[in-house]
């Protein structure tokens, strides 16, 4: 600044406020953009192919025509829309309960242990590829279930899923969940100890209601995760057209039917459409997530 | 997974081109081609010699319709001549091995220009050659297919080799042969033991390809008489690795897979339809019906190098490569197998 007396002396100030302000509205374009060509896509199966929300949402006949113009197949997602809630739920079931023992394990009960060696590993978790999950899933998990269980369809299955899907979700949850925890102020458990509470008692009755939002949040992006990935739950689920019997058939989700057909489907035809509806679905119902954590967060700042 | 490594996947390789031939008169856009590729491979045959000569007839015509006469003549005279140039080609993963393994020699050939070959599904590359984003569209079903009338009147098809369908079992099945009627059943959800067919008592596990995939397509129509696969008591998998190895894990599985999977593969078995065992040679002579052509669409003409390319693909010096990987010749095909198909 003193080697150049001419410059404006607040131009750093504006120059970098500029920076910011560009990458900032960059950003929110982006997401608006992509919300907005998903809905430009998405609304195709109503209004070009006439097929209603109802059909899609809870019908489960699937035969879209995959060609360029003509229309008049099924379009009905509930068999995939069905399958992702199933495995999702699942998932949730089986990480909840170890993520939350062991958020508390690093954060009470072995603090130190915690930040030195458990986070990093919880974090190394979360690096690692989907891919590297779902082929560990299908060599590993699939052939397991299938011989313990002897499950009919060869071990593809909701519960291989639930289990490839919990394992994925378990860091994210961890992590935030923790943080939740460390972010306590000190005085809650000193004042709790200071009644003659024993440590559980301070876990149980002080810290972990008083962290409830984070640790919500923490499994509302699991399931953001989870209900999102694609690639690891493909490889486990068995991708069979059906609602699953019971929790060892097959089944399909959202992610992975829209995978498997969206390259190879022609452009602009009803399969093309119903499976941009099926992106727009994903679209709305991470976002209705994220909405759910915003409320979670800005109550806890009322607070 | 595979898909994905597919799209990233690109081979860079070279090609070297004559700019006059790929430049020709639309309506002769395979003769000129061959004229390139001949050119190339240095080793003119008189089949070869003879398409150049058509070629040179037709440069009048070229010379009277176009703006680069003057560079058609040069490169007539001196055939030889290599050409820079990028040939960029995506689509269909059934292709997708051989056509990089044809850029890979190409390259070889004709080092001073860039081929790139990707997957994507033959639905995408159908629309990115359309929408001009790519030269080469490579696809296992017909434009017509995929695209809307008039799009896909723009389109010139070139078609490269063919492809063979083959049901696969698990090797400790035993069962190596079923007539059609036995195969529809399995594929309808009809016949659900092994044992109804000839087989041991063993619970059938279907395992097939998503409904837009052109392996299913070519095995839907040629293979099951256009019956629908009961998609409800099925297993799907992206691609024809993940296929495989379902069917090898499982002793009741059946799938079905292109013949290029299996040639260098004995973890699974091949099934004879009525019959006719899945061969190259069975394909050829026409006994042997679930087999189709890999397209390659290019815009209209293309540009010089992308016909260079697909022209060398299609030339008698590829051919045993193109065997060697398990697909066919097209222009080994019977009359026959090809009216059969019509």
């Amino acid at each position: 600044m003193n080697k150049n007396k001419k410059a404006h002396p607040y131009r750093n100030e504006y120059l970098g406020r500029g920076v910011v302000t560009a990458c900032g509205l960059f950003i929110i374009m982006v997401t608006l953009a992509i919300g907005a060509f998903l809905i430009y896509q998405g609304t195709g199966t109503f209004t070009k192919y006439h097929h209603s929300l109802a059909e899609f949402l809870f019908s489960s006949d699937w035969s879209p025509v995959d060609a360029a113009t003509g229309g008049g197949g099924g379009v009905g997602a509930a068999v995939y829309i069905t399958g992702s809630l199933l495995t999702c739920g699942l998932a949730l079931l089986i990480a909840t309960p170890f993520a939350i023992g062991a958020s508390v394990f690093m954060t009470e009960i072995a603090p130190k242990a915690g930040s030195k060696i458990f986070q990093p590993a919880v974090e190394i978790f979360v690096g690692i590829p989907s891919v590297v999950y779902g082929w560990i899933g299908l060599t590993v998990l699939v052939p397991f279930i299938r011989d313990t269980f002897h499950a009919k369809m060869g071990g593809y299955s909701v519960l291989a899923a639930g289990i490839v899907l919990a394992v994925m979700i378990f860091p994210t949850i961890t992590t935030v969940s923790s943080d939740a925890i460390r972010s306590l102020p000190e005085d809650y458990r000193k004042a709790a100890y200071g009644l003659g509470s024993t440590r559980w008692q301070v876990i149980y009755k002080v810290t972990l209601p008083a962290a409830r939002s984070g640790i919500f949040t923490g499994i509302i992006l699991g399931l953001t995760r989870a209900f999102g990935e694609a690639l690891a739950v493909a490889m486990v689920i068995g991708k069979t057209r059906a609602f699953p019997k019971n929790i060892l058939s097959p089944t399909n989700n959202l992610t992975a039917a829209i995978a498997a057909d969206i390259g190879n489907s022609a452009s602009g035809g009803e399969q093309n459409m119903a499976l941009w509806t099926m992106a727009l679905l994903l679209y709305v119902v991470s976002m209705i997530f994220i909405l759910i954590i915003h409320r979670l967060s800005g109550r806890e700042v009322a607070r | 997974m595979v898909l994905a490594a597919a799209m990233i996947s690109s081979v860079f390789t070279g090609c070297g081109n004559s700019d006059a031939a790929g430049s020709a008169a639309s309506s002769a856009a395979t003769t000129t081609t061959d004229a390139a590729g001949a050119a190339t491979s240095a080793t003119a045959t008189s089949a070869a010699a003879t398409t150049t000569s058509d070629a040179a007839t037709e440069t009048p015509a070229t010379t009277a319709s176009s703006t680069v006469s003057s560079s058609t003549d040069e490169t007539a005279s001196v055939s030889a001549a290599p050409i820079t140039g990028t040939v960029t080609a995506a689509g269909s993963s059934a292709l997708l091995p051989l056509a990089q393994a044809a850029a890979e020699s190409f390259m070889e050939e004709n080092p001073d220009c860039v081929v790139t070959v990707n997957g994507g599904g033959s639905g995408e590359g159908l629309k990115q050659v359309a929408d001009g984003a790519i030269d080469i569209g490579n696809s296992d079903v017909f434009a017509e297919e995929k695209l809307d009338a008039a799009t896909a009147a723009g389109l010139v098809d070139h078609e490269v080799c063919t492809i063979t369908m083959a049901p696969v079992v698990n090797t400790t099945l035993g069962v190596s042969n079923l007539t059609t009627e036995q195969l529809v059943g399995i594929f309808t959800g009809e016949v659900t033991n092994w044992s109804e067919v000839g087989g041991p008592d063993t619970d059938i596990l279907l395992v097939t390809r998503p409904s837009s995939s052109g392996t299913r397509a070519l095995f839907k129509n040629w293979a099951l008489g256009g019956a629908e696969e009961a998609s409800n008591e099925a297993l799907e998998t992206d691609d024809s690795g993940t296929l495989l190895q379902t069917v090898e894990q499982n002793e009741g599985a059946i799938g079905y897979v292109a013949l290029s999977y299996l040639i260098n593969d004995s973890t699974v078995s091949p099934v004879s339809i009525d019959g006719v065992a899945p061969t190259l040679e069975n394909t050829y002579n026409g006994s042997y019906k679930v087999w189709g052509y890999e397209h390659m669409y290019t815009n209209g003409n293309g540009t010089d190098a992308a016909g260079a390319f697909i022209n060398y693909m299609m030339g008698d010096k590829f051919a045993d490569s193109i065997e060697s990987m398990g697909y066919g010749v097209s222009s080994k095909m019977s009359d026959e197998a090809v009216a059969s198909h019509n």
